[in-house]
C-alpha cells in the first residue's frame, strides 16, 4: 500500500471509523511513516478543534411551532393555487367579453376589430407553439428523471 | 437518520395517500437535523427556519417521487442542501457580508439580516477562525465538514445522505480538512504552524 492509500484509512482511523484488522494495518504503517504520523496528529489537532464547536441550541419554542410553519405553508400553496386558477379564469373571461363587445360594437372601427383580433390570434399561436415546445422537450428530455 | 426502516415506509406510504398527520411525524422526527444542517451551511438562524421548512413543504409536494427504499432523509437531504447551496449563490450571502465585514463594520452589522456566524455558534476567537475557514471552502468540502462535525453522522450516513459510496466521503473528507487546516494556518501565520 502506498502513503495515498494509508490516507484514506487515516480519516476512518481519525472518526473511529475502521474495523480492528484496519485499525492494526493503519497503527502499523504510522510507526514506519513520519510523514503520515505527523500529518494525523495534525488532522488530531483540527478534530479537537472542529468537536469542539457547537451550534447554538434555539429556544424550546422554535421546535414547538416548527410543524405549523411548514402547515403554514400548505394553507398559502392551495390559497395561491385557487386564486392563480380564479385569477386566469376572469381574465379569459374578461377579455372574451371585452372583445365580443368591441366585435359587436358599430362605432369601432372594422379595421381596429381586425388588428385586435390578429393580435389576440397572434398571442393564441405564439402560446400553443411555445407550450407544444416544452412539451416535446420534457418528453424527450433523457435526463428528466436523473437527481440533480 | 436511519433511513427505510418499516415505520418510516408505512409514514411515506400514508403521505402518499394525503395524510398530513403522518408528515408531521416526520418532520417532526428530523426537523433538528434539518434545521442544524441548513445554519451549518447558510449560517444565519431564519434563513436556516425558513430553507429548511420549505424544503420539507416542497418534499411533502414530491412525495410521490421518493422510492422508500432510500428512506425519507437521504432523499430529503437532496433538497434541503439545493436550496441551501442556491440560496447562498443567489444571495451571495458569505461574500457580501463575511466576518471580516462584520469586525470592520462593529456590533451595527450584526443586527443586518445576512450570514452571521456568531448567531450560530457558541464561540471563542478559534471558533470564529474555524468558521471563517469554513465559510471558505467549496460546497462539497463544507458541507461534508457541517455533516461529520455538527450533526455526527457516520460515514455511512453520510454516504447515504450524498448518494456517494463510503470510499467518496473518506476521500472528501481528506480533502476537506486538509483545506480547512490549511485555510487556518494561513489565517493564523506562520508562527503557529
Amino acid at each position: 500500500m502506498t502513503c495515498r492509500q494509508y490516507k484514506d484509512l487515516m480519516m476512518g482511523y481519525l472518526d473511529d471509523e475502521l474495523d480492528n484488522a484496519q485499525k492494526r494495518t493503519f497503527e502499523k504503517h504510522i510507526e514506519s511513516c513520519k510523514d503520515c504520523a505527523a500529518e494525523l496528529e495534525q488532522f488530531k489537532k483540527l478534530k479537537n478543534v472542529t468537536d469542539s464547536v457547537k451550534l447554538a441550541e434555539p429556544e424550546d419554542v422554535l421546535w414547538e411551532k416548527y410543524w405549523s410553519g411548514v402547515y403554514n405553508r400548505f394553507e398559502r400553496g392551495i390559497g395561491w393555487l385557487l386564486m392563480s386558477i380564479a385569477g386566469i379564469a376572469l381574465l379569459i373571461y374578461g377579455g372574451f367579453k371585452a372583445v365580443e363587445e368591441m366585435v359587436k360594437d358599430p362605432t369601432v372601427s372594422a379595421i381596429l376589430k381586425v388588428v385586435i383580433l390578429a393580435f389576440i390570434a397572434g398571442l393564441a399561436v405564439l402560446f400553443v407553439s411555445i407550450l407544444r415546445e416544452r412539451l416535446y422537450f420534457w418528453k424527450k428530455d433523457r435526463y428528466k428523471d436523473v437527481r440533480r | 437518520m436511519k433511513g427505510g426502516c418499516g415505520q418510516e415506509e408505512a409514514l411515506i406510504e400514508r403521505c402518499r395517500r394525503g395524510s398530513r398527520q403522518a408528515y408531521e411525524i416526520i418532520v417532526r422526527k428530523y426537523m433538528k437535523d434539518a434545521y442544524f444542517i441548513a445554519l451549518g451551511l447558510v449560517g444565519n438562524r431564519e434563513d436556516a427556519l425558513d430553507l429548511s421548512q420549505e424544503a420539507f413543504f416542497r418534499a411533502y409536494n414530491n412525495i410521490s417521487t421518493l422510492n422508500s427504499k432510500w428512506g425519507f432523509f437521504p432523499w430529503f437531504y437532496q433538497i434541503l442542501r439545493n436550496l441551501c447551496f442556491s440560496h447562498l449563490r443567489k444571495r451571495r450571502v458569505r461574500q457580501s457580508c463575511s466576518l471580516e465585514q462584520l469586525a470592520e463594520n462593529g456590533a451595527a452589522a450584526f443586527a443586518d439580516d445576512c450570514a452571521e456566524p456568531s448567531a450560530a455558534i457558541e464561540q471563542t476567537e478559534l471558533h470564529k477562525q474555524l468558521w471563517q475557514a469554513i465559510d471558505r471552502l467549496d460546497e462539497k468540502h463544507r458541507e461534508i465538514i457541517i455533516l461529520r462535525h455538527f450533526r455526527n453522522m457516520s460515514y455511512e450516513q453520510m454516504a447515504r445522505a450524498l448518494f456517494c459510496s463510503k470510499g467518496t466521503v473518506t476521500s472528501r473528507l481528506y480533502y476537506a480538512r486538509k483545506s480547512l487546516k490549511e485555510i487556518l494556518e494561513r489565517q493564523r501565520g506562520p508562527q503557529t504552524r
